[in-house]
């Protein structure tokens, strides 16, 4: 995707590449379609090896990045993802990691993040609420405070990536959700909690019922969390007192991102195969290659393609370095990339014909990840309406 | 020690001395604005004003050579002073075509003679050029120029017709392809001249577009005579001059070239602040549909400069052929006919029926819209390059290659 990588990237793509090619190849995919948990863990545990799982977790913690900017750095672990269509929990799992690594307290980076670095954990964020698919959190989910010093989580999540493979959940709770003292419900520090919030739990948490989806993606796993008046401790909670909406922030902006880097990697391997198909597929006796009606659609695929590249890659570059342009050019990545690259992948399929809306070809493995991708955490209009917010237009949601 | 060449002035040091000169000598923006329907403003001699300030005050020509009166350094040099000189007025219609694409043909094919006659004087804005490509005959196919050139001892002899050339009337000089042997293949019959655009057998004409601008010209030459000093390059070999003044004009059609502060951005299109500003004056502010049309209008414009900065890059670590600037022109003509949509959408009916200039251009930019996929090249000739020179598909069958010109069918043949 970055056309002029560090030498470190360069050799850590390839690497990566190399690996998911070996050990993960289409056919691993369709396998893993059929088991419940859509990935292997040991399979995992090698992938944190290589670096998956620690790019955006800080040094002294045991993690560190390439270049300087992990985010451009994981990115290169998500294109790749997306080349392959590959399982695991790659982005929500990061997520956690660089949100305990940042604001964690010493017991949860102790007792979460070497799990999560050497890949024998699993955690997972929880973001979506059903009653609102974007425009921030939902409003159902709450967390009062109890007066044993501790909170009361109660409602559903839903969406969530790998939720009933993950050890640890990491619940966002928006503000009209967060119901506490007008001094604030109570935090690890012995300060009081404003809203919103982040709380780390263990998923076998009692009162946590996690119920896991068919989904359109054949190997990512997505489930239904119901939290039904879970206790939990006022070291549960993640974050300074007032941080938490800088937190989630961080948290989305850096997931759209990582997720228009993934999308791009699917759309490129599909162009690439489909471009290297005309050339061998002949009819009326020359190549379909030949025919200007399909060259000139090829060359607006390409046209579409790098721009996906561009914006992907400006957004993480803006994400990582926590530019104050990050979040408008993370949902202006989605909202291009989201729309043009499910596109790309459906002219493909037009490109081969009758192959293509076939379960046989693999077309359809990249499709499912793409759309995976382009619905959940905001879908291109939503993102539109981020972008328009950014240039100065009060969201139509805002009353 | 041996003797080296004088070390460049640092880009901070250059960007600093660029910032107290303007701030000292160069108008700020904004102008009052141009209106594109009066034809006789003094956009050509204010520029002529500007640029002969720049020349004076040793910022003219920033990427050119020395020896020809530029200044001999980087592109990181250009950019630094297009973000210094972002706030003051600039003589924009010397960018394109004279210092962009006029110029840097010269440079690239020019006798020393040439180099030394005509840089100087477009650097000082004496001189403002155009360019003499297409023919009425033939837009796209530019090898196709029927316009000849006759050799009369030391002079050539020009008769034919040139059209799609933007302020000619306005212009003092072009460059010009015109055909020296029709009996050789139509590419290699072609020879490139210089040429004095206000010469007594030469006729301009305005040309009324569906906007009412009347930018764009066509010359009738009868008998227009031309030194052979003014041949550039080879007589006919003039398509791998005209090969080189394309690749120049890709370049900046996608923002890349070096030199020029000018991004390719009509001045009549809105701006996503005019939209918003739009949307409010309609009440429709809040109205989703219409955040998420703003919302979509400012992705197409950033992402558009984040296509142009990765093709940049391509270019410069060789991942990408030369001829893949055309994916900028791709995506420009497309992005402008959905902006222009837009545009005229959000304005409703003070795009009909106005009362301001802004309606009024929302209601003609719509009308005019197709002129951005076809003025520099249609861009169903830039998705065969990009096909065919970026994705190595099959080139088109070109039947008129190699028969000698005269023989090549120029219309439907009679029954």
């Amino acid at each position: 995707m970055d056309l002029d990588p560090t030498d470190e990237q360069r050799f850590f793509q390839e690497t990566t590449r190399k690996f998911l090619e070996s050990e993960m190849p289409i056919t691993r995919v369709r396998e893993l379609a059929r088991t419940a948990d859509g990935f292997d863990r040991a399979w995992w545990r090698r992938g944190a090896e290589l670096g998956w799982t620690s790019l955006l977790v800080q040094e002294p913690d045991g993690g560190g990045t390439l270049s300087g900017n992990g985010t451009a750095d994981l990115a290169i672990v998500a294109e790749e993802f997306g080349r392959s269509a590959a399982p695991g929990p790659l982005v929500p799992l990061n997520i956690c990691a660089q949100t305990i690594s940042l604001v964690g307290t010493d017991r949860q980076r102790a007792e979460v993040l070497p799990g999560l670095l050497d890949g024998s954990v699993v955690a997972t964020w929880c973001f979506h609420e059903a009653d609102r698919p974007w425009n921030g959190l939902g409003r159902t989910m709450q967390a009062t405070a109890d007066d044993r010093g501790g909170w009361v989580l109660h409602g559903t999540k839903t969406a969530v990536e790998y939720a009933a493979q993950a050890d640890w959940l990491l619940v966002s709770v928006g503000d009209s959700g967060v119901i506490s003292p007008a001094s604030g419900g109570p935090h690890p520090t012995g300060g009081a909690l404003d809203r919103p919030a982040q709380f780390l739990l263990r998923a076998d948490t009692p009162g946590v019922t996690i119920t896991q989806k068919e989904s359109i993606d054949l190997v990512r796993r997505y489930a239904d969390i119901r939290f039904d008046q879970v206790k939990v401790a006022a070291e549960a909670v993640v974050g300074t007192p007032r941080g938490a909406a800088e937190d989630i922030e961080r948290q989305t902006t850096t997931s759209v991102a990582l997720q228009c880097a993934e999308i791009s990697g699917a759309a490129g391997k599909v162009f690439e195969f489909t471009l290297s198909y005309v050339f061998d597929r002949y009819s009326f006796g020359r190549p379909l290659a030949s025919y200007q009606a399909l060259k000139h659609r090829f060359a607006d695929m390409k046209t579409w393609l790098e721009s996906s590249y561009a914006t992907s890659l400006a957004a993480v570059h803006a994400v990582g370095t926590s530019n104050l342009e990050a979040s408008k050019l993370a949902s202006i990545a989605k909202a291009y990339v989201a729309d043009r690259c499910p596109e790309l992948i459906q002219d493909c399929i037009q490109m081969h014909g009758g192959i293509g809306v076939t379960w046989e070809h693999d077309l359809h493995l990249y499709l499912r990840r793409v759309t995976a991708d382009a619905g959940t955490l905001g879908t291109p209009d939503d993102h539109r309406e981020r972008v328009a917010a950014a240039c100065g237009l009060i969201s139509a949601g805002a009353r | 020690m041996s003797v080296t060449e004088t070390p460049i002035e640092s880009v901070e040091s250059f960007a600093l001395r660029a910032r107290e000169w303007l701030a000292a000598n160069m108008p700020p923006l904004p102008h009052a604005r141009w209106d594109p329907l009066v034809e006789d403003d003094e956009r050509a001699s204010h520029a002529r004003v500007l640029q002969a300030k720049l020349w004076e005050g040793g910022f003219a020509g920033i990427c050119y050579p020395t020896q020809y009166g530029g200044l001999g350094l980087t592109l990181d040099h250009q950019r630094a002073f297009d973000r210094e000189a972002a706030a003051y007025q600039l003589p924009l219609i010397f960018s394109m075509p004279t210092h962009c694409i006029c110029g840097p043909t010269i440079l690239d094919c020019g006798t020393e003679e040439q180099k030394q006659q005509w840089i100087p004087p477009m650097l000082k804005g004496q001189h403002l050029w155009v360019q003499f490509m297409s023919e009425p005959s033939g837009g796209s196919d530019m090898a196709g120029a029927l316009t000849t050139a006759t050799r009369d001892g030391d002079l050539f002899m020009i008769n034919g017709s040139k059209v799609w050339s933007t302020y000619a009337y306005r212009a003092d000089y072009a460059i010009m392809l015109a055909r020296t042997d029709w009996t050789l293949p139509k590419h290699r019959g072609l020879t490139m001249f210089i040429v004095p655009i206000h010469h007594p057998r030469t006729t301009i004409v305005q040309i009324e577009m569906i906007d009412g601008t009347k930018e764009f010209c066509q010359e009738f030459f009868d008998d227009v005579d031309i030194p052979a000093e003014n041949v550039v390059g080879e007589v006919n070999d003039g398509w791998t001059v005209a090969s080189r003044l394309l690749y120049h004009e890709k370049t900046s059609v996608g923002a890349l070239s070096p030199y020029s502060s000018v991004p390719y951005a009509p001045a009549t299109d809105l701006t996503t602040s005019e939209m918003v500003e739009l949307a409010r004056a309609s009440g429709r502010e809040r109205d989703v549909d219409v955040q998420r049309a703003i919302g979509q209008f400012e992705t197409l414009m950033v992402v558009r400069t984040q296509l142009t900065k990765r093709i940049g890059v391509g270019l410069r670590t060789k991942a990408f052929p030369d001829q893949a600037g055309s994916m900028a022109r791709i995506y420009g003509g497309t992005q402008s006919v959905a902006r222009a949509n837009m545009a005229f959408a959000m304005s409703g009916f003070s795009a009909l029926f106005w009362d301001t200039e802004q309606g009024r251009d929302a209601g003609l930019g719509y009308l005019q819209r197709q002129a951005r996929c076809i003025g520099g090249g249609t861009i169903e000739m830039a998705r065969n390059v990009v096909a065919e020179r970026v994705l190595g598909m099959p080139r088109e069958p070109a039947p008129d290659k190699d028969l000698p010109f005269s023989d090549v069918p120029r219309g439907r043949s009679p029954r």
